[in-house]
């Protein structure tokens, strides 16, 4: 199988989709001349021209309004913000329009509208530009949210997020678009609303999703040599959540930590540990841990900017909590 | 709000706790780990820290008191708060058979209800199960997991010591309770229940948490782990005649104990596979040479260890072993002076046994059982007969770790080393 970087698994997804289906277009900053600010759109401006891939100005909240009335009027938009923290401009038009439309037309008005872009911390980019936002659109009833972490996923994701018939934002990161894996030559989908257990254990289990899934991953290999089984459910939706494979996996561990990059007050990660408290109840020998950012604007003095976000130590300590070890 | 401090389990079997003495009074202020009190459990007197934070409002139990598990001690709140002026009968003395505390279930929330069933108590009707759920407003804490495990098991989880965080009975509390109720009574009986019986049958006594301790290693190390022995007998002149040299002019009297641990270190240190522990998957051999010697006790036995003798002389030792013995009689050892042992001797010849074969003591792979020392012919190497004094030793080893050969080279050297003291430099 062909082992090729997140940032290339997209460009298939985006090139498939928009050969299959002429009313998919991509529209946003940098996406068609410069091939993209991550280069995710490389070569699809020569290959669809400038009606279907389309350059805007620096408006965040009006290109992704124009998109929100293509999709009204039948096309099939991918806006392409060039990060979440720029998406901010455009919450009322996600929020108040996208999210609302179907609802609030009786049915009459499909939204089949994705917005991308890369979410998270990066590095060295201070407070304004290292933020994780899912919160903010998966706070939103009315939208989808995909996080995928692996190009498999990723490919897999955004092609079921261009036909699905509602909004759908798909969280990518900075840092993960040139993270490798396989993924298959032959056409396939990934369904939203399905988790991924990646790894079986049978002492722990980890929520997780997204970027920090390296860093639970990493942290499993290390717990093994100690003789502890981390079983590793990868969310990859965020919105609907697969709640059924969390409580199956739980219901087998006993224990779980839910490890997330975003801030931990009200966020994604906040919900799912109370899902798995009040759900799994009966089946839990310890409480439910989360390991989130610390709860402040990112630092810029790099050493400062990792301790602020979970770590392999910090995922680590967490496990050791619910299974009772160490101090 | 001001809050009961309860009495937590201290030890791992503690389910009662006597107060030795207060380290705080009344408008003290509290920080989180602060020495509250010192506690005698089943096993050892141990410093009880605080779990809360505030000032110390009043103490409700005195020193001496025995108090059990998840029962309150003193309330912690605000400096200057009121705290209800309580005379808690039920607790200084249960009353039983009192359907009151059902009726109130308020009450239930500091009030565990009696520990034993007296003759008289109302029969539970028989769609109720005999030990109710606990409320989840019980001063004992529990994982909902542990909860629903003991229900299932027909244990009332209030009997549980709980081994988590302040005391949380968690999965593992339940199944190794089970496990040593198992050895003892069949399930869903009331083991605390003392029947004093004047019948020519006998009678019964509660299990004490040291007891069941015992019970619990020793089966578990006895039917898994597959045991063989290995018996030799020691000419003890040379040593004997050292020691009494040494402690004719010495001011210190040197044990013969410390004798055997500082020999069986040495042997250990030239054959390391002995000094490890079986895991499984793998076998861990251990760096550091931690000899336990088998105490007995008024009610059990404990095995004070002295750590890493290998690095230590016969003097250094004995001091260390004799305080830990000290220790151990007055039930003042810490569990770090008493787990984890990689070696175990236990000695009965001051009771004129021979020779025997012991337990191993879990994580080691071996024990060595010495006997009584006595006065017997032997053949020497001139074919004459001569009176020697023979120490019978028994090795017993887990073949999982230690193969015979093995298990036999380490004895021998052990032999060699106590018939010739002077090897130990070669």
């Amino acid at each position: 199988m062909p082992v090729i970087t997140y940032r290339e698994a997209l460009n298939q997804a985006l090139d498939e989709e928009m050969a299959r289906d002429e009313s998919v277009f991509l529209i946003g900053e940098e996406v068609g001349e410069y091939n993209g600010a991550y280069k995710v759109s490389k070569g699809l401006l020569d290959k669809y021209g400038p009606r279907r891939v389309i350059d805007t100005p620096i408006t965040e909240l009006g290109f992704t309004g124009i998109g929100v009335g293509a999709a009204m009027a039948g096309l099939r938009p991918v806006v392409e913000w060039m990060t979440h923290n720029f998406a901010l401009l455009a919450l009322d038009q996600v929020v108040n329009n996208a999210a609302k439309m179907r609802y609030m037309s009786g049915g009459q008005f499909k939204l089949p509208i994705v917005f991308r872009g890369p979410n998270g911390p990066a590095e060295y980019l201070a407070a304004q530009h290292s933020q994780a936002l899912q919160t903010y659109w998966a706070h939103v009833p009315g939208i989808k949210v995909v996080a995928p972490a692996t190009p498999y996923d990723a490919k897999g994701l955004l092609k079921s997020a261009i036909r699905d018939d509602n909004p759908v934002v798909v969280l990518e990161g900075e840092l993960m678009y040139s993270w490798k894996g396989e993924v298959p030559e032959e056409e396939y989908l990934v369904p939203i609303g399905k988790a991924d257990v990646k790894r079986e254990g049978t002492d722990v289990t980890i929520v997780t999703y997204s970027k920090p899934l390296k860093v639970v991953q990493e942290a499993a290999d290390l717990l093994a040599q100690e003789g502890i089984q981390v079983e590793i459910v990868d969310l990859r939706t965020l919105r609907p959540l697969d709640e059924e494979t969390v409580y199956r996996s739980v219901g087998k561990t006993n224990r779980a930590v839910v490890v997330d990059e975003s801030w931990p007050v009200v966020s994604v990660g906040s919900y799912v540990a109370w899902l798995i408290s009040k759900n799994c109840f009966d089946v839990l020998d310890a409480q439910v841990e989360l390991v989130a950012s610390e709860d402040i604007p990112m630092p810029y003095n790099h050493a400062l900017e990792l301790a602020a976000q979970p770590s392999v130590s910090k995922v680590i300590t967490a496990v050791k909590k619910v299974l009772y070890l160490g101090e | 709000m001001a809050e009961r401090i309860p009495m937590i389990a201290l030890s791992p079997t503690m389910e009662e706790g006597r107060i030795v003495s207060w380290k705080v009074k009344p408008g003290d202020p509290i920080k989180s780990g602060t020495i509250l009190c010192e506690v005698e459990t089943d096993k050892a007197t141990m410093e009880y820290e605080s779990p809360r934070e505030g000032t110390l409002l009043k103490l409700i139990r005195k020193e001496g008191e025995s108090v059990k598990v998840g029962e309150p001690i003193a309330w912690i709140g605000k400096l200057g708060e009121q705290v209800p002026d309580e005379t808690e009968p039920s607790q200084q003395t249960p009353v039983f058979n009192q359907p009151v505390e059902v009726k109130k279930p308020l009450e239930r929330t500091e009030v565990l209800p009696p520990e034993t069933t007296p003759e008289k108590a109302p029969i539970p009707a028989m769609d109720q199960p005999l030990n109710p759920p606990v409320s989840p407003r019980s001063s004992t804490r529990s994982s909902p997991l542990a909860r629903k495990l003991a229900t299932e098991l027909g244990i009332d989880i209030r009997r549980i010591p709980g081994s988590g965080p302040f005391g949380r009975v968690i999965k593992r509390d339940v199944l190794r309770f089970q496990e040593s109720l198992g050895q003892i009574r069949p399930q869903k009986e009331d083991f605390s229940v003392v029947t004093p019986s004047p019948s020519p049958l006998g009678r019964e006594i509660p299990v004490s948490g040291m007891r069941a301790t015992i019970a619990k290693r020793l089966s578990e190390s006895f039917f898994t782990a597959p045991h063989y022995f290995l018996r030799v007998a020691v000419q003890m002149d040379a040593l004997l005649d050292a020691r009494a040299r040494y402690n004719a002019s010495g001011t210190q009297k040197l044990s013969l104990n410390a004798f055997f641990i500082k020999l069986a270190a040495e042997a250990l240190r030239k054959h390391p596979q002995i000094n490890s522990t079986w895991k499984g998957t793998t076998i861990q051999i251990h760096g550091s040479i931690d000899i336990g010697l088998a105490v007995a006790l008024p009610d059990g036995l404990i095995t004070p260890i002295v750590r890493n003798c290998a690095e230590k002389g016969i003097v250094e030792i004995d001091r260390e072993l004799s305080g830990l013995i000290e220790k151990a009689k007055k039930g003042g050892l810490k569990p770090e002076e008493y787990t984890n042992a990689t070696f175990t001797i236990s000695n009965l010849g001051s009771f004129g046994i021979e020779e025997f074969t012991a337990i191993i003591n879990p994580p080691g792979s071996a024990i060595l059982a010495l006997g009584e020392i006595r006065k017997e012919p032997v053949v020497t190497d001139q074919d004459e007969i001569a009176v020697r004094r023979i120490l019978r030793m028994t090795l017993s080893c887990d073949h999982r770790t230690i193969d015979g050969a093995v298990g036999a080279a380490f004895l021998k050297e052990l032999k060699d080393m106590m018939e010739d003291p002077f090897r130990i430099l070669l």
